[in-house]
């Protein structure tokens, strides 16, 4: 028995409402995840400005210096080394403030410019030694409590032992902002220096020196290798249960947590192979480990995408295995593989957890510049930042992480330009 | 046309033969058969009717079975097909036809559970031997598919791309001459001449299906097979490519999978039917049309099944 024609429109009119209400419920949820998604990004991001922001820029304050030959070269002699630059930073605040006197009050005063101030002072007259003998005009680096005090992250009305800076200091910084001797300039320590125990004089350079060698290794092994591994898994491997248990292995080995890569690395690479520890050789091989997975996988949906009847023209003619791959296969996938590589690259960049495992947590001063050197990375300079007292470290870990960030973007704006413009060949 | 088994509506004065699709089944009286007038197989048997040796044998199979896995696709099939004839493989969907046709070039390889058993020789030459190896058959045995599957590269590339990983050209001029040749015999040169460095996927459908012969000609085949070639076309440039298969049918013996019957009937000298992986008839394509030896050849040709 059928149902009767005009009774089917009425079931089917009947049913049109909860149709469209289900629709509509739908919709809203979709939306109002969007939203959720959105608002987070976004308290995110502003946090991150509104705190790293100030980081860019740094206090300095400008100081008359007599570069007095008595002070630096007392018997004669200029020794970059032993001169006493510090002793020059010293007589400038001296006669910046005349009404200062007693040993403690002055020890206070000198507290308020930065102890870059005399390497600042040695490297002027490094570069030009004429100077001795003159008195120079010069903006040296505040220390980092004038710092904070200046960007209001210091609040000079609580009690004066709650602070880490006196009644008398806040009174020096306001009369020198009185006379335009304070100003705040662009923080290019930020860029040009390795870490530092004091805040105004760590930068990320290292640590981003550290991620470039480091990707440099994982580019390089990875993306040979992944590739390789998935040419070899999609046209060559005969399918039989070794494949598919090797492709299940690969699979899970993608999920696997990156500690225990760092502990890999830390077995294999420094115990058994005794490679130097903190050095972005280990780095770059532990995350080439990591990101080998990911860009298999990719690797091999993009050759996956290949239509087969390109592969069959290429038989047709009478092209070997190897010519349909590297002919015909490799360029299509290429696109898709690269992505699929620089997502990994990014993933590897951000990467922190395994970097501990193999000694990349270190305080490193100096800028590395080699593959074997010790350094940090991008991200565990952000724990170690993080990680620190000083107030100053907190703005300058929103700024690392503000730079970690851009980087991100850029790798992944690359990946997005580079399917873009490259799809368009095919 | 005394012997005649068809019906009023589609006896045709001369010897067209009846497409299916211009004779929808409903338009027929049903059981209004005339009585038969030769005596006809009905049974799918072993046998094929017919005649599967020709004259002038180039392709010979014998006994040909092929498995896909569990799957007996093509059942004890033996065929011979001579020097530049057109033979048209014609069946319902799944009866094995385009399975045949990929053992001849060996196409079949590339799928992991084919297995093919019995003698497939080209020119006297053991297709399935253990010395020959299968580039060096299809650079002799050329295919054309049923989609136009250009590469994505210039036209220019598209044709030279066979002479070049063959080496048939010694320097640019002789591999120039290869392409424009090729271009030529595919009638398609003057559509593209001047403009060679653009893409082949930008053509039209027809054009690329040219195109793909150009390239499959450039390698200078001594078989083209053709899998449905004029199936994603439409009517015209359906036309130019069986006037294309007529000219290339004085070089090349031309195997070709259809699925029209007019087609069929228009480029081929002789037909072969295929019905469930085996071969039920083959026979002069004016006799396979007017007057099949076969029941199932009959009701495939008269639209009943299929």
């Amino acid at each position: 028995m059928t149902v009767s024609r005009k009774n089917s429109r009425e079931i089917v009119e009947a049913g049109l409402a909860r149709r469209r209400r289900k629709e509509s419920i739908f919709r809203a949820t979709g939306m109002i995840a969007t939203a959720v998604g959105v608002t987070f990004l976004a308290v995110f991001f502003a946090t991150l400005i509104a705190q790293g922001s100030s980081a860019f820029r740094q206090t300095f304050i400008k100081l008359d210096v007599e570069m007095s030959e008595s002070v630096l070269a007392p018997d004669g002699e200029l020794d970059l080394a032993y001169a006493d630059f510090d002793g020059l930073v010293r007589s400038a605040l001296r006669d910046a403030f005349p009404e200062v006197s007693g040993r403690s009050e002055r020890r206070e005063l000198y507290r308020l410019v930065s102890i870059a101030a005399g390497f600042q002072l040695r490297d002027m007259v490094s570069d030009d030694p004429s100077l001795v003998g003159s008195e120079v005009t010069v903006w040296v680096p505040a220390s980092s409590n004038v710092d904070m005090l200046v960007k209001g992250n210091i609040d000079p009305s609580i009690d004066e032992s709650l602070r880490p800076i006196s009644d008398a200091q806040v009174g020096w910084v306001e009369s020198l902002q009185e006379a335009g001797r304070l100003e705040k300039r662009m923080n290019k320590a930020l860029f040009t220096n390795g870490d530092s125990r004091e805040p105004e004089l760590a930068g990320i350079k290292g640590a981003l020196m550290g991620s470039f060698y480091m990707l440099v290794v994982t580019v390089a092994l990875a993306f040979p290798i992944g590739v390789a591994a998935a040419i070899y898994l999609e046209e060559f491997a005969p399918r039989s249960r070794w494949s598919d248990l090797i492709e299940v292995n690969i699979n899970n080995l993608a999920a696997v947590p990156s500690i225990v890569f760092g502990l890999l690395g830390l077995a294999v690479f420094i115990n058994w192979m005794a490679l130097p520890r903190s050095a972005p050789l280990v780095g770059g091989l532990v995350l080439s480990l990591l990101t080998l997975p990911v860009i298999i996988i990719a690797s091999r949906a993009a050759i996956q995408s290949v239509p087969p009847s390109i592969r069959e023209a290429a038989l047709g003619l009478g092209a070997s295995k190897m010519q349909v791959v590297f002919h015909h296969v490799l360029p299509l996938a290429l696109p898709g593989m690269l992505t699929g590589t620089i997502i990994g690259m990014s993933r590897a960049l951000g990467e922190s957890a395994p970097l501990l495992m193999i000694g990349m947590v270190a305080f490193i001063v100096d800028v590395p510049g080699g593959f074997t050197d010790p350094a940090t990375a991008l991200p565990v300079q952000v724990y170690l930042w993080a990680d620190s007292p000083e107030r100053a470290f907190a703005e300058r870990t929103s700024a690392a992480i503000i730079v970690l960030l851009g980087f991100l973007l850029i790798m992944n704006l690359a990946a997005v330009i580079i399917r873009k413009r490259m799809e368009r060949k095919w | 046309m005394t012997e005649t088994n068809i019906t009023e509506e589609e006896a045709t004065p001369d010897a067209r033969p009846v497409d299916p699709a211009d004779a929808p089944a409903a338009h027929k009286p049903k059981g209004a058969t005339v009585p038969k007038a030769i005596e006809r197989v009905t049974e799918l048997g072993e046998k094929t009717v017919g005649e599967v040796r020709c004259e002038n044998p180039f392709i010979v199979t014998e006994n040909v079975d092929v498995y896909y896995g569990d799957n007996h696709a093509i059942q004890n099939v033996t065929l011979e097909i001579g020097k530049s004839e057109v033979i048209a493989l014609i069946g319902p969907s799944g009866c094995g036809k385009s399975t045949y046709l990929r053992c001849l070039n060996r196409m079949n390889d590339s799928i992991e559970s084919a297995r093919v058993t019995g003698k497939i020789s080209l020119d006297g030459l053991d297709i399935y031997g253990s010395d020959l190896d299968p580039v060096a058959l299809r650079a002799r045995v050329g295919m054309v598919f049923q989609k136009p599957n250009p590469f994505p590269k210039s036209i220019y590339d598209n044709v030279a791309y066979g002479p070049r990983i063959h080496g048939l050209a010694t320097d640019r001029a002789e591999l120039d001459e290869i392409v424009h040749t090729s271009l030529d015999r595919a009638g398609l040169l003057k559509e593209v001449k001047d403009r060679m460095d653009e893409p082949g996927t930008g053509l039209s459908g027809g054009q690329q299906q040219r195109l793909c012969i150009a390239r499959t000609i450039a390698v200078n085949p001594e078989v083209i097979l053709m899998d449905e070639p004029c199936s994603a076309l439409d009517p015209i440039a359906t036309a130019r490519i069986e006037d294309l298969i007529d000219e290339l049918s004085r070089d090349y013996a031309i195997v070709i999978v259809t699925h029209s019957m007019q087609q069929a009937a228009r480029v081929s000298k002789r037909v072969a039917y295929f019905h469930l992986g085996r071969l039920v008839e083959v026979d002069e394509t004016d006799r396979i049309f007017t007057n099949p030896r076969h029941k199932l050849t009959e009701d495939y040709i008269t639209g009943r099944i299929g």
